[in-house]
């Protein structure tokens, strides 16, 4: 490796330009730090019924007594007693932006939120700090049905609907942080989409953390109903403080006989956020589910977005692409769980790391004795950039089904010398040929991004030129 | 066809001594180019013959610039008119700028960047440029045409998952659509059936009567100077020119070998 590229390679992913903070006067700011008072304080200001109330306790306790994970990077730096488990930035969701506060809109100006709905999207939410401020969906598609609200609502309006799913694919028993969300959950979004009903542009979230020290906890709820069509898109970012904040969502997806959902994360939190999520989708019947998960910011995620094939013929795709710089650590993967027969699977993981950033796959593919004529494809990548970077591959598959087919390829790559030579006597100056490198990398991945988040995300792996 | 004679620019190798890592000893070098001298206009053809090993293609690479051939003595130039510029301490890069272009003898993948996104980059860093995207993309399909090569390996990977044959012939397209003025063929023939060979014969003698740029050929083998002649031949051995003719000279060495006395 050339020390020249090694330099330019320095200033890969760096200006972080969604650092900025809003001033701005919450509503209602709870005290720090976590205990059953608070729990229940939460689901009063919510005017939650009794056992939501009740839900959100049993989970406290979980939360409470349940360890650490203990695998991947360490958690132990989280001071669980020195965050923000719940502000309020204003009375209301709002369904006009023009009805948002103005620092608060102002702030999703910035982030090109309003823009972006008015182009290519069929319904907009957005949160800041603990609430979605805003909500949106185009009369057309409520008029046929379709569901597109903050989960609170979801709570009030919809209860039975609901109840019914809740909880139910994600249990606040999985693990310690979908305790956690269990407990403290608020804002997220609910989306019912009706049988064979197809919704043709994406529906997108965005999610912005303010205040330092803040935890947010959204969760989100997605029912789409016998031959339904749904592209959900999800952002978010957070400004640069020195303190951590904590981002521990939860998402549950159910994608019934015949339909299909996308589900895109473009997460770009700032680096002193740590992102400890649960998604997880149940397939039946001939549905089919993808996670397109992209990881770009945060200080440690942990996510490992799984589907369960629980129809015969369902498909499940995970395709996704994590970049760690200094002092970053994406613990990403996915787990497939084959649970019916002729279902079938990819995963296509794309990791890069440089200086002592950490960016790894870890996964489960799993065929239960149920499962017939499981077929699978797995593909794992990484590229490392810098010497003191790392990347582990830990696929974990397990197999009762003797009838499965199961590919697993894992590979690693650097820049060498000779890629470099082969641009750069085309023409190309070498740092140019690094970032088209990286670029080429990225692009199986990236090239399925919607169109801002993929310019977006080329901005990121593009070197700034001196 | 406008000439440009007047205005002929010359590549000029003095006294050439490259050296490489030794690859069975890191810390040794191993002096590959021991004095090599060489002339070449624009408007000629050259072919530079010889056995294994007895540095061709570490020539082409010292001229295109690779990090891994370090040039311990003699220069590199380009004369043009009065002017001359010294190549040896120039990256790449910057040689490209000034005309020169590798055809690679084992072309390089790039997984998931497109030839179509590379040539357009390039473009687009040379400002003097004024193609339109419509205009780069039908001069794009129109060259690749020509070389037979189906248009979707625009969009596809530099060199990924093609064959051997057609990567030697993508190196040609890149030559033709960048319109270099000194151009290495480093063994441009190897790896080729007979009609493959054909196609990218007509396609570099097309270029070179559009263009008349300076082109070095490296071979083992006479059999595509049948099709492109060269203007001199010359027969590099033990990291020198040990005997330079004309086009008769490399049939000579066809029938007779490198040993000849």
């Amino acid at each position: 490796m050339h020390n020249d590229s090694e330099k330019k390679i320095n200033t890969l992913f760096t200006n972080y330009k969604y650092g900025f903070r809003t001033d701005t006067k919450s509503t209602l700011v709870i005290p720090k730090g976590l205990n059953e008072k608070i729990v229940r304080q939460i689901s009063e200001i919510k005017e939650e019924p009794e056992w939501m109330t009740e839900y959100r306790v049993k989970a406290y306790k979980e939360f409470k007594k349940r360890p650490l994970p203990d695998f991947g990077p360490s958690l132990k730096e989280i001071n669980f007693d020195d965050i923000h488990y719940y502000i309020r930035p204003q009375d209301k969701t709002k369904n006009k932006w023009e009805d948002v506060p103005s620092e608060i809109k102002e702030t999703f100006d910035k982030l090109g939120i309003p823009e972006h709905e008015k182009k290519s999207l069929a319904g907009t939410g957005a949160q800041f700090e603990s609430e979605m401020i805003y909500h949106s969906i185009k009369e057309s598609l409520s008029n046929k049905g379709v569901i597109f609200d903050s989960i609170d609502q979801g709570l009030k309006k919809h209860p039975e609907l609901f109840k019914e799913y809740f909880g139910k694919i994600v249990p606040y028993t999985d693990n310690k942080f979908s305790a956690l969300n269990s407990a403290v959950w608020s804002g997220g979004s609910f989306i019912y989409v009706p049988k064979n009903t197809y919704v043709e542009l994406p529906l997108q979230a965005y999610f912005r953390i303010n205040t330092e020290s803040m935890g947010q906890f959204e969760r989100t709820l997605i029912i789409v109903d016998e031959g339904g069509f749904l592209h959900y898109i999800e952002g978010c970012t957070a400004p640069v403080y020195s303190k951590d904040s904590l981002h521990a969502a939860v998402v549950e997806i159910v994608v019934k006989k015949n339909a299909h959902v996308q589900y895109t994360t473009v997460q770009n939190w700032s680096n002193n956020v740590y992102n400890l999520v649960t998604k997880r989708a149940y397939a039946y019947e001939n549905a089919e589910m993808i996670w397109l998960d992209c990881n770009v910011g945060s200080k440690i995620t942990m996510k490992y977005p799984s589907i369960y094939l629980l129809g015969d013929n369902a498909k499940g795709e995970i395709k996704s692409l994590a970049m760690a710089k200094e002092n970053q650590c994406q613990d990403t993967g996915g787990k497939i769980i084959h649970a019916a027969k002729n279902t079938t699977s990819k995963i296509i993981a794309k990791s890069i790391c440089k200086d002592n950033g950490n960016a790894s796959y870890r996964g489960l593919l799993k065929a239960t004795k149920t499962a017939r004529n499981t077929f699978n494809y797995s593909k794992c990548d990484a590229l490392i950039l810098s010497p003191e970077a790392r990347s582990d591959t830990i696929p974990k598959i397990s197999i009762d089904d003797p009838t499965a087919s199961i590919a697993h390829e894992a590979s690693i790559f650097k820049i060498d010398d000779s890629q470099l030579f082969y641009l750069m006597s085309r023409g190309l100056p070498q740092d140019t040929a690094v970032s088209e490198i990286v670029n080429g990398f990225a692009n199986p991945i990236v090239s399925e991004l919607p169109m801002e988040y993929a310019i977006e995300l080329k901005r990121l792996l593009e070197i700034e030129t001196e | 066809m406008p000439t440009k004679s007047s205005k002929k620019s010359s590549l000029i190798i003095k006294n050439l001594h490259v050296e490489t890592e030794d690859k069975t000893n890191r810390l040794s070098k191993k002096e590959i180019l021991k004095g090599l001298d060489l002339e070449i206009k624009e408007g000629e053809i050259h072919a530079i013959m010889g056995p294994n090993g007895s540095g061709k293609s570490t020539l082409l690479n010292a001229l295109m610039g690779h990090p891994n051939y370090q040039i311990s003595n003699g220069t590199i130039q380009i004369k043009t008119d009065s002017k001359t510029k010294k190549l040896n301490d120039l990256k790449a890069d910057e040689r490209a700028n000034l005309g020169l272009f590798m055809a690679f003898q084992h072309p390089i993948e790039v997984p998931g960047l497109s030839f179509l996104h590379m040539l357009r980059t390039i473009k687009n860093l040379k400002k003097t440029e004024t193609q339109s995207l419509e205009e780069l993309l039908e001069e794009l399909k129109t060259e690749l045409k020509k070389l037979k090569i189906d248009e979707k390996a625009l969009e596809r990977g530099i060199n990924e998952g093609f064959s051997g044959g057609e990567r030697k012939k993508l190196e040609i397209f890149q030559m033709k659509v960048l319109k270099p003025s000194f151009i290495l063929l480093d063994e441009i023939d190897s790896g080729l059936d007979i009609d493959a060979l054909k196609i990218v014969a007509e396609n570099i003698k097309e270029f070179f009567k559009k263009h008349s740029p300076a082109i070095i050929i490296v071979t083992h083998y006479a059999r595509i100077l049948k099709y492109i002649s060269p203007h001199k031949v010359h027969i590099l051995s033990q990291g020198k020119i040990i005997k330079s003719g004309g086009k008769s000279l490399a049939h000579t060495l066809e029938k007779q070998g490198y040993n000849e006395k």
